[in-house]
């Protein structure tokens, strides 16, 4: 499934005092199986932006075509759309509602007209792709779980509906390490699994790392630039511009390369630093001087 | 979505109308009532029309702000103009066939009630319109406040007020996020008959109360850690001070009321 976003702007308010420009002509595509990186500053328009590809909010002017079908056209059952892009917001815990996680993820796939076997099963694919055990937990109460369980129930009541692209609005955000990594190492295995395209919207350059593909980073509702984490994270400078940094390993391998040590410009993962630092000091004790700082 | 809602209305820009204290135009709205009230012919409607023209001019509130706030309640003023049209009785007889008989009289009195009520709309979206849900709680407080010594909980009432002003774009905000949240799961808040409608609010509903409640607990934990207790021997940020502008607007607010009183006093007879 592909999204096509063309000329989108976006106001708020608009009309009144307090108009804002939210989003300001934005173009992008977002292709099958990608899993796609948003960053920018805050207000720099990542959730107006993330709301459209869903329908949830309308396009002040522009499109919004999915496999090319106009998103606010008149004839698009927006509802069935929906289930196919699945949408998880800012602190999605908040949004749990039933007495049981079991039910609560069910919210979803009752929604979609789904036969009761069929509702179970989702219940149980969904819980098992955010790693909560269903025996153990499908019959607690959502609301005395810890933060961290409860953000996974939410993201695993998107994912029951099988939605073919997965946006996730700051998934991480407010989490501890730990939780953090259980999410992010879940996404990693439904995008190569499922091959679900995935968007993901984040402050952290780490994660951004990490999993994505393709980023796209935004500025006062603009697109500033796009291109894959290495082309995008070779440009410190412009990241900076944007109020935005860089993955801890950019920044230490830029620091390393301003004290001599013979690095390539574009590393960003912790991983590929390691493999070079270590063929640097292998070589450094076998061969002598000439790898060593001046 | 809900975003469209704006609560309390302010319209922030900076006037003269806006600088005024807010418990001088509590006063003057309360005054201004009154004069609604005591006006009794057309000299004194336009005298009102004049006045509240001159404050939405001076004021810097676009006119149809105003008549945003008038919006709601037309049906309710059509009522009242159809009903006094048709069932006041009098004697010079304009129109009449089957059972309808509308007089001079009865459309005189038609027009003013509901040109009344339009202008107790207008004057009190005024008041809301140039101040802000803050300073106007503010001002309820300091106008209360005498009140204490029986003691009415003046401060009490007032840091309700606050709050709840303080919190009702935020719950919005919120509403808006948890109901986006629920549509994108499939949820339709939009179809259906009374009874699906109402149940599919319990998605909504549930996550809203408990993310008040734990506001409300939050709320309360970062107030007691900065040693609130009450009102006793607080002080504030911002004292009200009565200004040379607060002297000019209640002048303005006199002359109107005396000139009203006079109107009702000497022309009374012309028009009823």
């Amino acid at each position: 499934m592909s999204i096509e976003v063309r000329h989108l702007t976006h106001c708020y308010s608009e009309g009144s005092a307090m108009r804002t420009v939210a989003l300001d002509d934005v173009s992008l595509t977002i292709g099958d199986g990608e899993f796609i990186g948003i960053i920018g500053h805050t207000g720099s328009g990542k959730s107006t932006l993330v709301q459209h590809l869903n329908g949830l909010l309308k396009p002040s002017s522009g499109q919004i075509l999915v496999n090319g079908q106009d998103l606010n056209g008149e004839h698009v059952n927006r509802r069935a759309l929906r289930q196919q892009i699945g949408l998880v917001f800012q602190y999605p815990e908040y949004q749990l509602f039933e007495e049981t996680v079991a039910r609560d993820i069910a919210f979803g796939p009752k929604n979609q007209g789904l036969s009761q076997e069929e509702i179970d099963e989702r219940v149980r694919y969904a819980m098992s792709c955010v790693h909560l055990d269903y025996e153990k937990y499908s019959e607690r109460s959502p609301f005395e779980l810890s933060g961290g369980q409860m953000r996974r129930v939410a993201i695993a009541g998107v994912l029951a509906m099988k939605p073919s692209v997965l946006i996730l609005d700051e998934p991480t955000a407010g989490l501890d390490p730990r939780g953090r990594d259980r999410i992010l190492s879940m996404l990693e295995e439904l995008h190569a699994r499922e091959s679900t395209t995935i968007v993901m919207v984040s402050h952290s350059m780490d994660d951004m790392a990490r999993l994505a593909t393709r980023l796209i980073v935004m500025a006062e509702g603009k697109i500033l630039a796009t291109g894959t984490p290495r082309e995008i994270f070779a440009q410190e400078e412009m990241m900076l511009s944007a109020g935005l940094g860089v993955p801890e390993a950019a920044r230490l391998c830029r620091a390393l390369r301003a004290a001599g040590y013979d690095l390539p410009g574009d590393l960003y993962r912790m991983e590929e630093l390691k493999e070079h630092l270590l063929r640097l000091w292998s070589a450094r004790k076998s061969g002598g001087k000439e790898a060593q700082p001046c | 979505m809900l975003s469209n809602i704006t609560m309390g209305q302010y319209y922030p820009v900076d006037s003269r109308v806006h600088r005024l204290d807010p418990r001088i135009k509590l006063i003057l709205t309360i005054v201004f009532i009154v004069c609604v009230f005591l006006a009794h012919s057309f000299v004194g409607y336009l005298l009102l029309t004049a006045f509240l023209i001159m404050i939405c001019r001076l004021s810097c509130v676009p006119f149809r702000f105003l008549l945003r706030g008038l919006k709601p309640l037309r049906m309710i003023i059509i009522l009242t103009f159809l009903l006094n049209l048709f069932f006041t009785p009098g004697e010079d007889v304009w129109l009449a066939f089957w059972i309808i008989r509308i007089t001079r009289e009865a459309f005189l009195q038609a027009l003013f009630y509901s040109l009344r009520l339009v202008f107790l709309v207008a004057g009190t979206s005024l008041l809301t319109l140039t101040t802000s849900p803050i300073a106007l709680s503010d001002g309820i407080e300091l106008l209360l406040s005498p009140l204490r010594r029986i003691h009415f909980p003046a401060h009490e009432l007032a840091m309700m007020m606050t709050i709840a002003l303080r919190f009702i774009p935020t719950l919005l905000e919120e509403t808006d996020k948890i109901m986006k949240a629920q549509m994108a799961r499939g949820a339709d808040f939009e179809s259906g008959n009374l009874l699906s409608r109402a149940r599919a609010m319990v998605p909504l509903l549930v996550p809203l109360f408990v993310s008040a409640f734990r506001r409300a607990g939050d709320l309360a934990l970062a107030m007691e850690s900065r040693c609130y207790h009450g009102g006793e021997g607080r002080t504030r940020l911002r004292v009200l001070k009565i200004t040379r502008n607060d002297w000019i607007a209640c002048g303005v607010l006199a002359l109107l009321l005396a000139l009203i009183i006079l109107e009702g006093i000497f022309l009374k007879g012309v028009l009823f």
